[in-house]
């Protein structure tokens, strides 16, 4: 067998989507939550990579490398705001993120 | 085209650039000394930004290599975006020199000025990786900024609750990107709308679905509006106020730029989606609003709602429907910004900050001048005929009815009179309630100069500016077709 865009394709579809539910059913811990978005950001990439190698096109490659720029930054502001709401707060439980609700 | 010309298209977003990047080393050596210092130079650098919009910044059509397109309709956003980051920079000091948390750092203004840079970047994109790239560059300062006050629960709660749910916004976004580019087979807008005026393939309106909820999350449009409230009560209320205004603008601009521009030959599929979360955010906005009691939740409603409103001018998809979005955009903004302004003069004796909607009670005794100021934003934010807020509707409304979406503009006039209620409400909590203590008087004459500007434009003498305003408007909105 020989593994097409399809099979990447699905692969991604896959991930993006344990990303999204790692998101909403996650109940532990907001650590867990930066690595679901990370995960949707792989994601992304796979397909962004695939599409590029089966049309032959650079920029997909090159949107791929700016995607995982962005996520490097992303997680590093993602972890500041976490460790002053810990210190704030002294836990990093996603049920007690509810000082407000409405 | 020579680099030369490429600089002189881009200037707005390198003077911003640059300036942010002097004066955080400014504000690194300094430290929190030159906090005042940075926060009127960076006042000066928008100044210059907007300055620089003169031009082929403004007119001068594609930039490098088609990922970058400088027009009127750009510039017209982002001279609304410029003045809103200027308001939100000017109206922090004072808020943060009464309340007994965090000071008011140099990286404040800094990091407005980024994400300035950023939104500049995203209204003017005419490529997926530009875009992509501004929207980021935008997010990631706002991520930084609403969690500002670092020892105040509220303040970190809600820089956590933006970043979690604007970075599965952008995750979502980048996913529709990734699948729009590979059945089209480029990012360019150019390209993508060539794609899509061909067969649509199923990978194509899937791509464009991922893209619209990713967009719907950063104007905050129902059904992707559930961190809004959240934010805007916990961040300090100058941040508030800028996220009410510059990102919002900067977000829908952009929507009706990737929506005309790269999906045009689509707009009968995305219509449905854009009509559907016009009306969820109108109806929602007004009428969870109804049950709220701190007047910063209130706004944050109240800017869904007025999404909604802007969403209908778009759904029209014509010059007249675009043209009618900006108009509303500068009007809101100038409500919005109103609006925060007098919640940040709200504070008790010792002061800290009231939110309360009750502690307005009887404010036309003890403050008559600012109860005025609120009253005349909320009749214009509820469209109550003859301020300027109703205009704003007849706009976006008369582009509707034009493009034969009758039952839209029938369904939205409705669902405003339920928003009616809840500005009312404050209206008359201000005016016939019995008098709550009075808050501290104003220091800073600068706010009460602008929140008469912001009035005295709201109020009917705004409707002196509509020939003026139409025609820039409308510049600005035949720069896309």
């Amino acid at each position: 067998m020989t593994i097409g865009l399809v099979h990447y394709l699905v692969v991604a579809a896959i991930l993006f989507t344990m990303g999204v539910l790692g998101i909403f059913l996650n109940r532990k811990n907001l650590i867990v939550i930066l690595m679901a978005i990370e995960l949707i950001l792989l994601a992304v990439n796979i397909n962004l990579v695939a599409f590029s190698a089966f049309l032959h096109d650079l920029v997909g490659q090159v949107f791929a490398m700016v995607v995982l720029t962005v996520a490097a930054g992303e997680a590093a502001i993602g972890l500041a705001i976490l460790v002053i709401y810990f210190r704030g707060r002294g836990t990093i439980a996603v049920d007690d993120v509810n000082r407000m609700k409405g | 085209m020579t680099y030369a010309a490429n600089i002189a298209m881009t200037l707005p977003e390198l003077v911003l650039a640059l300036g942010a990047i002097a004066l955080m080393l400014v504000s690194a050596w300094g430290g929190d000394k030159s906090t005042r210092a940075v926060s009127i130079a960076s006042v000066f650098v928008l100044v210059g930004a907007a300055i620089a919009l003169v031009g082929p910044a403004s007119s001068g059509g594609y930039a490098f290599d088609g990922l970058y397109r400088a027009d009127a309709f750009g510039a017209f956003a982002k001279v609304l975006i410029y003045i809103a980051s200027a308001v939100a920079i000017v109206m922090a000091p004072s808020f943060f020199a009464r309340s007994h948390g965090d000071d008011l750092r140099p990286e404040y203004p800094v990091l407005i000025l980024l994400s300035a840079c950023g939104m500049g970047i995203m209204v003017s994109a005419s490529d997926m990786l530009t875009l992509y790239v501004g929207l980021e560059l935008q997010s990631l300062a706002a991520y930084v900024l609403a969690s500002f006050m670092r020892r105040d629960g509220r303040s970190a709660e809600a820089g956590l609750k933006y970043f979690v749910l604007g970075a599965l916004a952008s995750g979502i976004l980048l996913y529709g990107i990734s699948l729009v580019y590979g059945f089209s087979g480029t990012t360019l807008f150019s390209g993508i709308a060539d794609a899509y005026a061909g067969t649509k393939s199923l990978g194509l309106l899937l791509g464009l679905v991922f893209v619209f909820a990713g967009l719907a999350f950063k104007i905050s449009a129902v059904p992707f509006h559930m961190w809004t409230p959240d934010v805007y009560e916990g961040a300090p209320t100058p941040v508030t106020a800028f996220f009410a205004s510059a990102p919002k603008v900067a977000a829908l601009a952009m929507a009706v730029r990737v929506a005309v521009d790269a999906m045009g030959p689509a707009t009968d599929q995305w219509r449905q989606i854009v009509i559907f979360a016009a009306l969820a955010s109108i109806i929602l906005g007004a009428v969870a609003a109804i049950g709220q009691t701190n007047i910063k939740r209130l706004l944050a409603y109240s800017s869904i709602n007025n999404v909604g409103f802007a969403l209908i001018g778009l759904a029209a998809g014509t010059p007249e429907g675009v043209s009618g979005v900006l108009m509303y955009l500068t009007i809101y903004v100038a409500m919005t910004l109103g609006s925060f302004l007098v919640v940040v003069q709200m504070r008790g004796d010792d002061g800290q900050p009231v939110e309360t909607i009750d502690s307005l009670a009887g404010m036309s005794r003890t403050k008559p001048a600012l109860a005025a100021a609120l009253a005349i934003f909320m009749f214009s934010l509820a469209g109550i005929p003859p301020l300027f807020g109703f205009y704003a509707k007849f706009a976006v409304f008369s582009a509707a009815v034009d493009a034969g979406l009758f039952p839209l503009a029938v369904v939205g006039i409705a669902a405003s009179v339920i928003g009616a209620y809840y500005y009312l409400r404050v209206v008359k909590t201000m005016y016939f309630d019995d008098p709550a203590p009075a808050f501290a008087p104003m220091e800073s004459k600068v706010e009460g100069g602008l929140i008469a500007v912001a009035a005295v434009f709201v109020s009917p003498a705004g409707y002196l500016l509509i020939p003026v305003l139409g025609a820039w408007t409308m510049a600005a909105a035949r720069a896309l077709f």
